[in-house]
């Protein structure tokens, strides 16, 4: 009998029981909670009058919505301007109050991007299942745990039973051997894994991330990764657990301790596939060729090496195809052929749950360290993904790296990833972000989203266009 | 939840691939605490001229004539036909709610983003797949004649055309149950509390660090 993947392994784990049409419910260990996904599943609650199964398995934050100027943050949630994300935001204390969830609320330090703060708190653990009502809960999976984004009906029904109603998915390997090259990163290494199997190529898999250039990875670019599996179509990517990830789970406050943390880690030796495991699909990809990446179109997919040039919808056989590529050249205000390095910026995104992390931001520093934005620049925002990542980030002295340079340093939060709150794009603005979409008027209407590594954007700053930030290095 | 067994209505021709959750409903009307009242930011970029402001009044606001859903020939609207990838983005099942909320019943595509075709079912809304040669041709029958009507029988599992043919479409079992009975999936769930406190009792015991664990 051939052996089992990690998927299978955390499956069989979790399954509470199998219906005969191959549905099961599935037991969820943890559930993060914020502000934009929730209000209506407390409602469902409330309305059928149930409580939650489990209280501890759940924690809140509010992230989406909150503002990033330290003068509105210093008030709390009265100091929201925009009343609708207000009531957003204070709807989300109220119910996690009434029903008693711990909650990380706006004043917290510990608030924070949801998939920021699970990790950092060690409420993110190997061998979980963790769910959130939100699609880039893939993150998680850098833990060698189950995870993956569900809908409002879904966080109602995680609430009322701990369970998920779920249908296992195809095992996918993304097999990555070798060695990256210096400047590229985590982030150009998964936008060169959509670039490979395009937006709906992992629909209907959970995938798993191996190969050397993997597991040499920390655990915050494994995140990176893994929080952009679903742009892959995957709703769940993993990686395996190896000492990377015990050594980064150890000591944080939700993590066993004692005794127990002896058995857990003796528990989590088993949370990798077995040498035997059959996958369903295979992709390899070699580290050695993967250089920084650019997305220049509407689709996480639409992706290029920064040496590359706008494709030519002309050269499109397919019809489809083609109308894609000249509709996002349109609403990019691209032209066919176009170097990359040609494509000029008006803001710059240096944030989101993808980037946001301790690691990002000191990659995004050293760039610019003694250097200065380009003058043709608009604005260029940097916004940390916790309370913790700033006060870390501070006593290392990044914020003045930062600003010194001419970017500035905000409160933590989703922030322009979907501009939600006040940071965004002005129409036809071209914008080089760290997030994870570049959809229209994702980070703002008729805004232009191109998709880039910390360093990659931090270099686009000082350039006011894209440039090769390895170039940029060797210039010391 | 509201059930579905059977529905006649008319088809628009949604012809983009990927169409993403954010183009379905844009984020700044997320902001809603409620269920309902989303229909008419539907597609709000690509229905509207101008940017959508939430809790504005739509029927001012300037239309774009080009728009597939603007066009005389598909008021009533309540089967969307589209292409691959349909509801691929972020987990919002505010997407689902609008499209409910503007009358849609049924959609029809060739690939579905999973987390939304989770969500449809949620919703009383039923996401068809079919073959994309199936839906290629029914792109083309919808543009070719105006008012054209779909059947959609989902106890038979077929999506009826207006000349009788018939293109079956597959349907879990405990979906295609639930949808038909307009079942709530928290109260089946409960039906199994016993077996859920079973696991976890087990489960405390193989992992005590998963619980109680501040
Ligand atoms: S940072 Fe962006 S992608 Fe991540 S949770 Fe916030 S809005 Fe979603």
């Amino acid at each position: 009998m051939a052996g089992k993947t990690l998927y299978d392994k955390l499956w069989d784990a979790h399954l509470v029981r199998e219906q005969e049409d191959g549905s099961a419910l599935i037991y969820i260990d943890r559930q993060l909670l914020h502000e934009v996904t929730s209000p209506q599943a407390f409602e469902g609650l409330r309305l059928a009058g149930r409580q939650p199964w489990r209280l501890d398995a759940n924690l809140a934050t509010p992230d989406h919505n909150v503002p990033t100027t330290a003068k509105e943050r210093a008030i709390g949630v009265e100091g929201i301007e925009d009343p609708v994300s207000k009531i957003q935001v204070a709807t989300l204390d109220e119910n996690c109050d009434e029903f008693g969830i711990l909650e990380f609320k706006m004043k917290d330090q510990r608030q924070g991007i949801v998939h920021v703060v699970g990790p950092e708190q060690g409420a993110t653990l190997p061998g979980m299942t963790v769910v959130c009502g939100d699609s880039h809960t893939s993150t998680h999976g850098a833990f060698g745990a189950l995870a993956h984004g569900i809908g409002t009906s879904e966080v109602e029904h995680v609430l009322a039973t701990q369970c998920l109603i779920a249908k296992k998915m195809k095992n996918m390997l993304v097999r990555v051997d070798g060695e990256l090259g210096p400047g590229v990163s985590a982030k150009d290494v998964v936008l060169a894994i959509i670039g490979e199997i395009g937006t709906a190529g992992g629909t209907g898999y959970a995938i798993e991330f191996g190969g050397s250039a993997i597991r040499s990875l920390s655990m915050e670019g494994r995140m990176t990764v893994c929080n952009m599996a679903i742009e892959a179509g995957a709703r769940a990517g993993m990686v395996a657990v190896d000492q990377t990830t015990i050594d980064y789970v150890k000591g944080r406050p939700f993590a066993p301790a004692g005794e127990s943390w002896a058995r857990a880690v003796e528990a989590w030796a088993d949370l990798h596939s077995d040498v035997d495991a059959r996958f369903d699909e295979v992709v390899v990809l070699d580290a050695a060729t993967i250089k920084p990446q650019v997305t220049w179109g509407t689709s996480p997919e639409m992706v290029l090496p920064v040496d590359a040039r706008v494709p030519d919808p002309a050269q499109e056989v397919d019809a489809t195809r083609r109308q894609g590529v000249e509709r996002a050249l349109a609403y990019m205000g691209l032209e066919a052929n176009q170097p990359i390095t040609d494509i000029k910026l008006d803001r710059v995104f240096i944030g989101s749950c993808t980037n946001a992390r301790i690691e990002d931001l000191r990659e995004a520093a050293a760039v610019v360290k003694g250097r200065k934005v380009a003058a043709s620049l608009k604005q260029a925002l940097v916004v940390p993904g916790s309370g913790l990542v700033k006060a870390q980030a501070e006593a290392e002295g990044l914020d003045r790296i930062f600003t010194e340079a001419g970017l500035e340093w905000r409160e933590p939060g989703c922030s322009m990833c979907l501009a939600m709150n006040a940071d965004k794009l002005g129409q036809g603005e071209h914008c080089a972000s760290t997030s994870n979409r570049n959809f229209e008027g994702r980070q703002g209407f008729g805004g232009r989203t191109h998709l880039v590594s910390p360093a990659m954007a931090a270099a686009a700053a000082i350039a006011g266009h894209f440039v090769d930030v390895r170039e940029m290095l060797n210039q010391g | 939840m509201k059930s579905f067994s059977q529905h006649r209505g008319v088809v628009a021709p949604l012809d983009r691939a990927n169409v993403d959750t954010d183009m379905i409903i844009p984020k700044q009307f997320l902001k809603s605490i409620k269920r309902s009242g989303f229909g008419p930011n539907l597609f709000d970029e690509l229905r509207y001229l101008d940017e959508g402001k939430p809790d504005q009044d739509c029927s001012g606001r300037p239309k774009n004539p080009d728009f597939v859903l603007n066009q005389p020939r598909y008021q009533n609207t309540s089967i969307l036909l589209a292409r691959k990838n349909f509801g691929c983005g972020s987990s919002r099942e505010h997407a689902p709610w609008a499209l409910d909320d503007f009358g849609i019943r049924a959609i029809i595509a060739p690939s579905f983003a999973e987390i939304f075709f989770n969500n449809c079912f949620k919703n009383g809304l039923l996401p068809i797949v079919l073959k994309e040669s199936d839906v290629d041709v029914l792109f083309a029958e919808v543009g070719a004649q105006d008012g054209y009507e779909l059947e959609v029988d989902l106890e038979r599992q077929q999506v009826i055309k207006p000349d009788g043919a018939a293109l079956g479409f597959e349907i879990d079992d405990f979906r295609k149950h639930c949808l038909l009975n307009g079942l709530d999936d928290i109260g089946l769930t409960l039906q199994h509390g016993e077996e859920i406190r079973a696991y976890e009792a087990r489960r405390r015991e193989q992992a005590p660090w998963l619980f109680g664990s501040r």
